[in-house]
Formats: C-alpha cells, sequence, structure tokens
C-alpha cells in the first residue's frame, strides 16, 4: 500500500466517525491551546517586567549602604558595627572613574508639602540634575534641576501633585513649602505611572543638599550610576567596589547591584515559570494522548471484521499498522493545529484586552506544543495499531 | 496448481485438542471447479483458509504453483494472497462506510496501483457486475445480492488464479443464490480455479469435483 494512498484511507477513516474525531481533536486543540496561551501569558509577563526594568534607564550600577549578604569567608564580620555611611564625598569620587558616564546620588524621605493653601504629606527625592537623564525620566513643563544646583531652592512636582496643587495650571515659578523651607517650582514631571516602587506622579525632586538638610541627614540612599558602555559594566562594577572599599579603611560595606544582573535574574524566573505553566498545559495534551489510545483501542475492537477483511484481501500486517497510526497521526495533527490557531486567537484576545501585556506565544512554545501533540498521537496509537496488525484474520472474519 | 501434503490443523479448547484437519492430502488443478460438502465442523472453512493462506497449518506442506508457501513470512503471505487469491464469505465482509466502487477499489489501493488506473479498473468491474447504478451506495443500501455481487468483484479485480467462496449462497435465498452461483461459473469458464464451500447438495453437485469432508479427514473424492 503506498504512502500517500495509507494517508488517503486513514483521513476518510477520520471522516467517516465525525463525532469520534470531533472530540479527540477538541481535546487535543484544548492542550496545544492551554500551552500556547499559557507560555504567551508567561513570556508577555516576563517582557512586561523586562521592559519596566529597563525602562528606568540603561547601563545602570545602583551602589547601597551595607553589605545586603553577609561575607561568606567571615560569616557576620560586619555585625555589630552599622555600616559606614555611603555619602555625597563617596559619589564624588565615584564620578571621576573613568566607566562613569554620570551618577546621581539620591536620598529618599517624607515631608509635608504646602501650596496654595493646600497640605499633604508627600515622598521627596533628593538628587541632581543627572538623575534626569539617568532614569530617563520625561518632563510636562518648565526644567529639571539646573547643574550645579545643589543649593538653589528648585523643585520639580510630580504630574499628579501639580494637577493637585495647582488646578488652574499655572504652575512653573509658583512657590512651595517643604516643612519649613521655601522652594520654587521649576519643572513639572510628565505622566509615569508606577515604576519600580515609585509613583512617580506623586513625588517631589528636590537638590540633593536640600533633602539631606531636610531630611537631617548625610548618609544617601543609593548612588545611580550610569557607565558609558553595556561593556564597561563589569569593569566599573569592579572599580567602584575598590574605591568603595578603600575610601571605607577596606571594608567591604557597600553593595553594588548591576542593571543587567537584575534584569537577568527577572529573565530567569520569569523563563522558569512559563517553562513551569508549559509543562503543567502539557499535562492536558499527555491526557488527549491517553483519549487517543482508549478511543483507537474501542476503533479496533469495533473493526476487527474490517481488519481482518483487508488481511483476506492481502493487506500485510504493516498496512494495517500503517493505517492505524496514520489515523492517529490525523486526529492529533488536526488537533495540534486547530490548537496552535485557537492559542494564537486567545493570545490575540489577551493582547486586546490587556495592551500593556505584550501576550506573544514564544516561537518554541508553539513549535513544541505541536510537536509533543503530533508525538503523543502517534505513540498512543503505537498499541493499538500494533494489536490490529497482529489480529488473526480467520478469527476476526468468523467474529470468534 | 494448489498441492496439499499431510496437512494438519489444530485447535484448543482448554484440554481438548479439535483436529480441524487431519493429514490432509489434495492437489487441486489450475481451472478446476471443485466443491467442498460436509456437515458442520468438519473442516471445510479450515481447509479454505489454509488454502488462501489465511490459517497456518500445524503440520504438512502446501505447494502454490509449484512454490512452497509453507513457511513464508506474514507479508509474503500476504502478497500471494493479494496476487492469486480471491476470498468470497458467506457475510459479504463489506467495509459499511466504503461505497461500492470503494469496497471493490480496496484491492488496486492495497496493490499499490496508481488512482487513475484504479479508476478505470473498478469502473470495468463495477460495469461488468453490473453494478454501475449501485456504485456510490453504501452496502447498508444493498440488497443481499448486490453485496455478494460487490465482494465477488472486489474478490476478482485483481485476477487471482483460484475464488475460494466459504458457502457464498448462505445469506441468500434460492433465486439470488442461483444468481451468484452462476456469476461464480462464468468466472471459473473464463480460467479461474473455483473452489466452493458449501451445505446446499444442488449447488455442491454442480461442480466437477465433489469433495466430502468430516471429522478432519476427506471422506470423498469424486469428478
Ligand atoms: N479458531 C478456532 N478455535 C477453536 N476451534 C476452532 C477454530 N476454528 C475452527 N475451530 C474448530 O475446528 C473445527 C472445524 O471448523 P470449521 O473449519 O469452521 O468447520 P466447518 O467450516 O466445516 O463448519 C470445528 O470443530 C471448529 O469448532
Ligand atoms: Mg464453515
Amino acid at each position: 500500500m503506498k504512502l500517500q494512498d495509507t494517508f488517503l484511507f486513514s483521513f476518510k477513516t477520520v471522516t467517516s466517525y465525525p463525532t469520534r474525531s470531533f472530540l479527540i481533536i477538541l481535546a487535543m486543540a484544548l492542550g496545544v491551546a492551554a500551552v500556547v496561551v499559557l507560555t504567551a501569558l508567561g513570556d508577555g509577563a516576563r517582557r512586561f517586567v523586562i521592559h519596566r526594568f529597563s525602562s528606568i534607564g540603561t547601563n545602570l550600577i545602583m551602589v547601597l549602604p551595607g553589605r545586603a549578604e553577609t561575607a561568606g569567608s567571615f560569616p557576620g564580620a560586619t555585625m555589630g558595627q552599622t555600616p559606614r555611611d555611603l555619602t555625597l564625598e563617596d559619589a564624588r569620587w565615584l564620578g571621576h572613574l573613568p566607566q562613569v558616564r554620570r551618577y546621581a546620588p539620591l536620598n529618599v524621605g517624607t515631608a509635608e508639602l504646602a501650596a496654595a493653601g493646600r497640605l499633604r504629606e508627600i515622598t521627596i527625592l533628593g538628587s541632581t540634575a543627572n538623575l534626569l537623564p539617568i532614569r530617563h525620566m520625561q518632563l510636562a513643563q518648565g526644567s529639571f534641576l539646573a547643574h550645579g544646583s545643589q543649593y538653589s531652592a528648585q523643585i520639580v512636582l510630580g504630574a499628579k501633585l501639580a494637577e493637585e496643587f495647582f488646578p488652574d495650571g499655572n504652575v512653573i515659578g509658583q512657590h512651595v513649602r517643604l516643612a519649613d523651607r521655601r522652594f520654587m517650582v521649576s519643572g513639572i514631571l510628565s505622566r509615569q505611572g508606577e515604576t519600580m516602587g515609585f509613583n512617580s506622579d506623586e513625588i517631589v525632586i528636590i537638590p540633593i543638599n536640600h533633602a539631606q538638610a531636610l531630611l537631617d541627614t548625610t548618609s544617601l540612599f543609593r548612588i545611580m550610576v550610569e557607565v558609558r558602555n553595556r561593556s564597561d559594566i563589569p569593569s566599573a562594577k569592579q572599580a567602584i567596589r575598590e574605591l568603595m572599599i578603600q575610601r571605607h579603611d577596606g571594608e567591604e560595606d557597600v553593595t553594588i547591584i548591576t542593571q543587567d544582573a537584575v534584569l537577568a535574574t527577572f529573565d530567569r524566573i520569569f523563563r522558569a515559570l512559563t517553562l513551569g505553566v508549559a509543562g503543567i498545559a502539557a499535562i492536558s495534551l499527555a491526557v488527549a494522548g491517553i483519549l487517543i489510545m482508549n478511543v483507537m483501542l474501542v476503533a479496533v475492537s469495533q473493526r476487527t471484521d474490517e481488519i481482518g477483511l483487508l488481511k483476506a484481501i492481502g493487506a500485510p500486517g504493516s498496512d494495517i499498522r500503517r493505517l492505524f497510526l496514520t489515523e492517529a497521526a490525523w486526529l492529533s495533527l488536526t488537533g495540534a493545529i486547530f490548537g496552535f490557531m485557537l492559542g494564537h486567537v486567545g493570545s490575540l484576545l489577551i493582547r486586546l484586552a490587556y495592551p500593556e501585556l505584550p501576550a506573544w506565544p514564544p516561537a518554541w512554545a508553539s513549535l513544541a506544543s505541536i510537536v509533543i501533540a503530533l508525538s503523543t498521537g502517534i505513540i498512543a496509537g503505537l498499541l493499538p495499531a500494533a494489536r490490529a496488525a497482529r489480529l488473526d484474520p480467520v478469527k476476526a472474519l468468523s467474529g470468534r | 496448481m494448489i498441492q496439499l501434503t499431510a496437512i494438519t490443523r489444530i485447535f484448543h479448547m482448554g484440554e481438548q485438542e479439535i483436529r480441524a484437519l487431519d493429514h490432509i492430502d489434495l492437489i487441486i488443478a489450475s481451472g478446476e471447479y471443485v466443491s467442498i460438502m460436509g456437515p458442520s465442523g468438519s473442516g471445510k472453512s479450515t481447509l479454505l483458509n489454509v488454502i488462501g493462506l489465511l490459517d497456518k497449518p500445524d503440520s504438512g506442506r502446501y505447494q502454490l504453483d509449484d512454490r512452497d508457501v509453507t513457511d513464508l513470512t506474514e507479508t509474503e503471505q500476504a502478497r500471494v494472497r493479494r496476487e492469486k487469491i480471491g476470498f468470497v464469505f458467506q457475510a459479504f465482509h463489506l467495509v459499511p462506510r466504503l461505497t461500492a466502487a470503494e469496497n471493490i477499489e480496496l484491492p488496486l489501493i492495497l496493490a499499490g496501483i496508481p488512482p487513475a488506473e484504479r479508476k478505470i479498473r473498478v469502473e470495468e468491474t463495477l460495469h461488468a457486475f453490473d453494478l454501475s447504478k449501485r456504485a456510490q451506495h453504501r452496502p447498508a443500501e444493498l440488497s443481499g445480492g448486490q453485496r455478494q455481487r460487490v465482494a465477488i468483484a472486489r474478490a476478482t479485480i485483481l485476477r487471482p488464479t483460484a475464488l475460494l467462496a466459504d458457502e457464498p449462497t448462505g445469506n441468500l435465498d434460492h433465486r439470488t443464490g442461483s444468481e451468484v452461483v452462476a456469476l461464480l461459473e462464468n468466472l471459473h469458464h473464463a480460467g479461474t480455479t473455483l473452489i466452493v464451500v458449501t451445505h446446499d447438495r444442488e449447488l455442491g453437485l454442480r461442480a466437477h469435483r465433489r469433495i466430502g469432508m468430516r471429522d478432519g479427514f476427506i471422506v470423498a473424492d469424486e469428478q
């Protein structure tokens, strides 16, 4: 029997039992669609987070006071002594490293903002002019902190605060009070929403020296460093560590986080998660496979007469086996194709419903689900096909 | 030519041993018309199945057209069946989901004949068996006589040298049965070896050679 005829004949068989075939195809399609949609969701979440995190800047290194982890060789070596402060002086030195394009020291705290008869507790950020380019912030109006403005009493308002305090829109040049200090509004941030823990629409930014005085501290919350090139990140990290150790009397009491490392960690976590949900969804493919096996076994006993007859008119066992295998292949392949389309439509609907979630099914998942569906179907067909091929034609025809 | 030498076929029913064929020696020349008669359970069907290579004897030799086919592999036997043997059964054994034309086409598909040639040969055969009007009907829509005609058309489309019919009229009324027999005899006249197993004395007597069986033995063989 020619292969082409085998495929045609088993295709005709599949269409001769529409209800049965439809149910199997549906089960297979749902399994494949589940894999496609769930991986699309997982990968979408990954892209979403990575994108959000990359949007806060590029080639970033963050220097934080204190050690995040205990030193491996001397556990608790720094215990009992508070870590040395991370100072503006440290930041300035850091700025002289050749790999560093720019840096922005950062202080964070809360204070009461008073203007136009309103009063409200808000988050304040102390920094320098460089914060704007480093964090990829956008201004809606006015200008950011000027260079060399450490001591001048400028303030940049978050978009929502600006609206709240100055509903008439006349903001730039107005005066506001933070605690007991007067500031002049120089700019308004454009709306950004939540980024990495801050809602930048509800903060104010003031020069670092003002912030430190206001918050009564000399210790920085962190220093944000932007290096010149991506390839500079490792050497910059090393140089920063050495500089800090040197400036802090040989003590390694800062934590250096690179954006790359954080991104890579997020990436790994989300990929593992996606793989995990894909695996769970793939179980439904196995269930569909078992369904195919069961239905094919039933088909073999239903069609004993036909199998016996095919043998009597000259079909060898190998032909019979191939007929049943291709039948299983048709069922699973059709299921896989429908599932693939269903999954892609599902992902499209998710993207339409949540435009900010880039729920694109990864190519590997679509491909893998189709391959798994097809091979599960064929594997499930093996046992019934072998049983059909072994059938004794005399018994089959006599109905014994 | 069919040559059986000391063919024995034993079935086991629990402890019991049934000798369906017991050292059968039989030679049937090409083009003969043979009937096999005997009481139920005497081994007629088993003999036909062994001749048709559908069943394997437990001992003895089988020579078909000067070739020893006793120990052929399953695939080789299938090939011999396809090329040299045509089966006609009491219960027709048509594939219910296929049309008459598709049922007749089956052996051609198994033989790997290209579709264009298949189409022509199926049409010729349908015409020859007066089934052209029923080509697109499924077995359920055909009468018993029509079904058996489809089955015979299917059995002979590859021009086998031997046509083996196991009680071909057993499910038919007398008149249709006679028509089917006439059809088989026509094929015999065209040169095919015809072996018919039957209960029907009248039908059996029409054959040129009549073999009688009982308990797995050949008890009569008259020309
Ligand atoms: N597959 C089988 N298993 C067990 N016994 C069988 C089988 N096939 C045939 N027999 C037995 O072998 C004997 C001959 O059967 P069969 O050739 O069908 O007889 P007939 O066709 O003459 O009625 C009977 O006793 C039958 O019960
Ligand atoms: Mg019988």
